[in-house]
Parts: C-alpha cells; sequence; structure tokens
C-alpha cells in the first residue's frame, strides 16, 4: 500500500494519480503499452476521433524546433466506428480510466460522436477538442470564438452524462473567459493547453518546411506559457484543470499543480521516452514521501502569489 | 521494442563526412533484422529533442553499426560521442527487406547513404545468393561502397565510374539482370527512387525499397511519418510502422 494518496479528482471521475496520457500522442495505446503498464497511469486520451476516419495531412507533418516540435498530423484518426470495433477490445483488457477525445468539423458531428460513444461502457469521460490549429475545414476555428465553445459545451453535455472536459487553444487572449464559458454549459473541467500556432521556413528553399505552412508547437518550449494559462484560469474559475505543455518530468508536473493543475498529461515527451510516465508517477510518490505531502492533491493551486 | 543503453565502442571515419558508430548490444544484435531501424536519443537535454532514426549498418557479433554523415546537430552530436559513452537506442524498429524468395541474384541499389542499411543484407545474403551492388552519388564523395559486395559505380558528374543516374546505369546492365532470376533492394534519395520505381515496373522486376520521412515517435504513435499508398487512397501508410521498407509497387514516391 502507497503511504502517499496520489488520487485525484475530475468531475464523478476519481484518477488513481494525476498522469494523463495526451491525446495524439499515444495513438490507441496499443504500442505505447510495450513501454509503460498502462494500468499504472492516472488515465488515458485516445487521438482525437471524428465520425468519419481522417486521411490527415500531407507530408512532411513534423518539424523540430528549439526545444520543441511543430506538427501538422491533421487529425488523422480512423473514425469512431473502427474505434469501436478495432480499438476498444486492446485497451477493455486493462484497468486505466479511457477519455475519448473528440474532434470535429461541425457542431452536430460532435454531437454524433458523444452520442455514439458515450454507450460504450469502456469509456469513462470526454475530451472535446475545439482547438486544434492544424484544420481548416469547416471554415470556422472553434477554439478562437467563444460563442462557438459555449454551444459546444451546451450541445455535447446535453447527450452524456459522463465527465466532459473542454479542451482549450492557448491562442486566444483571455483564455479564462473560454474556461468560464465551458464551465457555465456543463463543462466539469478544462485541460489547457493544446498546441501554439508556429511556423518554420527553409532559409535556403525560402518554403516552409511544413506542408500544411502552420503546425502546432509543442514540447518543453511552450511549458511556461502552459503554466501561464492554468494560472489565469485557475484564478478566475473554480473548476478543475488538467495541465499540458511541456511536462519533461516529475518537477515539471509539480509545477503545474502548484500553478492551479488538478491533473496533467504528458504529450512530446512519450515520443522521446516512452517509458516516462510510468516513472514519473514513483517519482512524484517519492517527492511526496520526502516532503511530508500526504495526498498529492493538496498540492493543486497551492501557489504564493 | 525496447529501450537500451549501449556503449558506443568506436567511432571509425570511413571518408571525412561518413562516420561510423560501432555498438555492444547483445538484446539488439540478437533479434534485430536487416532494413530494420533504431532512434536514438542524442542528448538526455531538451536541444536536439527528438531521437534519431538510423538503419542499422550491420551486426556482427554482439556489435552493431551505424553509418551516418553528419547533417545538422543531432548527427554532430553523434559524431562526437566519447568512447564507452552510452548511447540510448530505442529498437528494433520497423519491418525489414524479406531477405527469403527464389531469387538467385540480389541486386542492392543505393544512392549516397542509402547505402548504410546494405553492409546488414549482404552479410545475411552473401552465403545464399550472388550479390551485386550499384551505387550512385552526386560525385566521388557521394558514393559509399563501404562492405557491399561485387560493386558497380555511377556518379552524376562522372568523377567516378559510370556517368550518370545509378538507374540508367541499371538499364546498361539490362541484359545480365534479365538472364538471371534477380530481386532488387534499394535506398537512397525519393528522386532516384521514383526513377526506379518506373524501371522497375517497365521491366517487371521484384523490389522493395527503404523510404525516409522526417520522423517525431518511430514507432507509431504520433503519426507524423505518412506515406501515400498505392493501394488504399482514403488512409496514409506509416513509414516507421508500416515501412519504412516497402515494396516499391505498394507506395507512391
Ligand atoms: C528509417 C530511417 C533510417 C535512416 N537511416 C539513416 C542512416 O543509416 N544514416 C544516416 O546518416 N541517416 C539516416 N536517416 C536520416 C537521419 O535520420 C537524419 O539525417 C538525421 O535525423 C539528421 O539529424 P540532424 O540532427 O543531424 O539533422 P537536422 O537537420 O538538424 O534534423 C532535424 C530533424 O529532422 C529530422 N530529419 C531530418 N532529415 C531527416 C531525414 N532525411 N529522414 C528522417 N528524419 C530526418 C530529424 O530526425 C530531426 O528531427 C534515416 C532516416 C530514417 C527515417
Ligand atoms: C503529434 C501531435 C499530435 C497531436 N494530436 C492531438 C489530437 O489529435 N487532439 C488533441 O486534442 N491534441 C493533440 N495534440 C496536442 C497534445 O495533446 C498536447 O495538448 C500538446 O502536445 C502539448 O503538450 P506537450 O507539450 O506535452 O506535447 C497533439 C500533439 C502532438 C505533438
Ligand atoms: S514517426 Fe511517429 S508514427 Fe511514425
Amino acid at each position: 500500500m502507497s503511504k502517499v494518496d496520489l488520487s485525484v479528482k475530475i468531475g464523478s471521475l476519481t484518477l488513481r494519480n494525476p498522469i494523463m496520457l495526451a491525446s495524439g500522442t499515444v495513438g490507441y495505446g496499443n504500442e505505447i503499452s510495450e513501454f509503460t503498464d498502462l494500468n499504472k497511469l492516472g488515465g488515458i486520451v485516445t487521438k482525437s476521433l471524428s465520425l468519419k476516419p481522417r486521411k490527415g495531412n500531407p507530408p512532411q507533418r513534423i518539424v523540430e524546433t528549439p526545444s520543441g516540435m511543430l506538427n501538422a498530423i491533421g487529425l488523422a484518426n480512423v473514425g469512431v466506428e473502427a474505434f469501436i470495433k478495432e480499438k476498444i477490445p486492446f485497451l477493455k483488457k486493462y484497468d486505466v480510466p479511457l477519455i475519448c477525445n473528440i474532434a470535429a468539423s461541425t457542431i452536430e458531428e460532435y454531437v454524433e460522436c458523444t452520442k455514439i460513444l458515450t454507450s460504450e461502457e469502456t469509456i469513462k469521460a470526454f475530451e472535446i477538442n475545439v482547438s486544434c490549429p492544424n484544420v481548416k475545414e469547416g471554415g470556422l476555428s472553434f477554439g478562437n470564438d467563444l460563442k462557438s465553445v459555449a454551444q459546444i459545451t451546451e450541445k455535447v453535455r446535453a447527450v452524456t452524462t459522463k465527465p466532459l472536459i473542454m479542451k482549450l487553444s492557448p491562442n486566444v487572449s483571455y483564455i479564462a473567459e473560454f474556461a468560464k464559458a465551458a464551465k457555465e454549459n456543463g463543462a466539469d473541467a478544462v485541460s489547457a493547453i493544446n498546441t501554439l500556432v508556429g511556423a518554420s521556413f527553409n532559409i535556403f528553399t525560402r518554403k516552409p518546411k511544413i506542408q500544411n505552412v502552420t503546425g502546432g508547437l509543442s514540447g518543453p518550449a511552450i511549458k511556461p506559457v502552459a503554466i501561464a494559462k492554468v494560472l489565469e484560469i485557475s484564478r478566475q474559475v473554480e473548476m478543475p484543470i488538467i495541465g499540458i505543455g511541456g511536462i519533461m518530468d516529475w518537477k515539471d508536473v509539480v509545477e503545474f499543480m502548484i500553478a492551479g493543475s488538478t491533473a496533467v498529461q504528458i504529450g512530446t515527451l512519450n515520443f522521446i521516452d516512452p517509458t516516462a510516465p510510468g516513472k514519473i508517477v514513483n517519482q512524484l510518490e517519492e517527492h511526496c514521501i520526502k516532503n511530508g505531502i500526504e495526498k498529492i492533491s493538496a498540492l493543486i493551486a497551492s501557489y504564493q502569489l | 521494442m525496447f529501450i537500451t543503453n549501449s556503449p558506443v565502442e568506436e567511432i571509425l571515419e570511413i571518408n571525412p563526412q561518413i562516420y561510423l558508430l560501432k555498438v555492444l548490444s547483445p538484446e539488439l544484435t540478437s533479434i534485430i533484422k536487416p532494413g530494420q531501424f533504431l532512434n536514438i536519443r542524442v542528448t538526455n537535454r531538451t536541444a536536439p529533442l527528438l531521437r534519431r532514426p538510423f538503419s542499422v549498418c550491420d551486426v556482427i557479433g554482439d556489435h552493431l553499426y551505424l553509418m551516418f554523415n553528419v547533417m545538422g546537430e543531432g548527427t554532430s552530436m553523434l559524431a562526437h560521442k566519447q568512447i564507452g559513452s552510452h548511447l540510448d537506442i530505442l529498437g528494433p524498429l520497423g519491418n525489414g527487406f524479406n531477405l527469403n524468395g527464389s531469387y538467385d541474384t540480389a541486386i542492392i541499389v543505393a544512392g549516397g547513404l542509402g547505402a548504410a542499411p546494405f553492409p546488414f543484407v549482404t552479410r545475411m545474403l552473401e552465403r545464399k545468393k550472388n550479390i551485386i551492388s550499384f551505387v550512385g552519388g552526386r560525385s566521388e564523395h557521394d558514393v559509399i561502397t563501404y562492405n557491399l559486395k561485387n560493386v558497380q559505380i555511377a556518379s552524376d558528374d562522372g568523377s567516378v565510374g559510370f556517368k550518370g543516374n545509378v538507374v540508367q546505369l541499371l538499364e546498361q546492365n539490362l541484359e545480365l539482370l534479365q538472364s538471371q532470376k534477380i530481386k532488387i533492394f534499394a535506398c537512397g534519395p525519393n528522386a532516384m527512387l521514383r526513377v526506379l520505381k518506373e524501371f522497375c515496373l517497365k521491366h517487371n522486376f521484384d523490389c522493395e525499397v527503404s523510404t525516409e520521412c522526417a520522423m517525431a515517435c518511430g514507432f507509431g504513435i504520433c503519426q507524423g511519418c505518412p506515406i501515400e499508398s498505392t493501394a488504399q487512397s482514403e488512409k496514409y501508410l506509416l513509414v516507421c510502422k508500416d515501412g519504412p521498407v516497402f515494396n516499391i509497387k505498394d507506395v507512391v514516391i
């Protein structure tokens, strides 16, 4: 038995610890399970699912930047139907909360996806991606529009009783307003942040290194931005925040929790060291023991300003 | 697929630009297949952040060899590794070449550093099959023939061997190729692979090709390495997981 209570709560969902794996950085769990025992983690978030399968953007989809990377995957995914048929059976073998991330080009599509997936018992919560910077379809960038975020939250809330998490874009001036809109319309929590819009050029050919021209910046380069966004929400809105952005080790997790995160998600680090998430759980426990922290939840929003 | 920390035992310079890294790793050498690759973390700092993919160049006993050119920061760090220091390796990755089959002559076609995976292929094949290696590069310095057998050379500028590209050299040897049961194994820049594909389709040659793409994870979780499939247009294949070796007919290069 652990001497420390690592559990945290996101709405009605209790996670055994605050370490979750971020959408788009673990596929559907299969490959990463060879490196990290999924049963050890607080939760796992699927790649964004859309109603129909999506092919995604043409290569080059990825480029490295200083302490970060840009990606323009374009929400490549198998679609809801294939997810249920082909991916869920594998995930059922694990005792780890499965959170489905949903992306869509219309509000109706968000609702439809959630409706279909909510009847799957294995799925414990939804994370709604209104903030992917790499898809232009539909002509709308939902994540930058307060009304859209409010509307999507309200409409999705109406079709599921499972915990609802809205994943917010950092590419806005006041992220707390978006968190407020999510909360007022029935969301249980917010995830902050998705990737920042970025671009990179080859100086000789003068062409963008990413075929899509812009991509989403992730990795340690974005951590200070993410911490600031989490803090902003934490100071203005009373609701669980899932902190995401550039986590590389257990110290980053502690920092995110102090800034106001109830849980965190590990993203880009999975590509570099897929064994890290499991190790971080152990290291967090050690940190708590060494520092006399009996419940890790005591760290949440414990900032001293 | 796992992560090992393996000691670097030697760094050899095979020409002023090309390095060979000798690494001790019985865990990997006992299972790795020609054409598979490794994803290497060149530093535990955050820059460069991502691992770098490299083909396994050769396997001798418990040692594996990587061949690389200094392209940027990552490969520069590799070239400066201390002997005895440990290399953080994720692998084995990808599918590798299928060396079995009823052919009697293996034709190796390599452009520039595309020669990297073929010493291992040659080692695995040399007792069972004839091997002819067609090796090309822009000029003399780019032609890499390290540990290859029966080498025929082409250079774009004619500074060494046949003047022209390696596929033109193959055309010249068509009679030789058609007189035997052959299978082609290729790796090199996309421009070369494109003309090679045309050549293979035209003459109905069976050909496996090792492809490249910028990668983040190397094992199928980021979706960063798509390649167009000729069979199914509704989705991409992944270079890291479905490849890097494909039948040349199955992919759009
Ligand atoms: C399956 C596979 C096998 C490879 N085998 C070899 C080999 O045996 N020998 C060798 O010298 N090179 C090989 N490469 C290419 C090698 O990975 C790149 O040259 C290397 O990553 C460059 O790193 P850098 O930091 O020096 O250069 P930078 O230009 O600074 O690299 C920046 C980023 O781009 C990526 N990148 C750049 N060029 C390539 C490329 N051509 N392919 C894939 N990723 C790239 C890197 O991984 C890195 O994330 C292989 C690539 C792949 C995909
Ligand atoms: C290659 C890649 C693909 C991603 N795909 C998705 C996605 O499909 N849906 C989503 O909500 N976020 C996606 N993200 C964003 C991550 O979940 C995370 O919010 C972001 O990468 C910041 O965290 P990090 O710095 O730890 O990577 C993706 C990120 C990367 C790097
Ligand atoms: S490099 Fe990540 S999926 Fe291929």
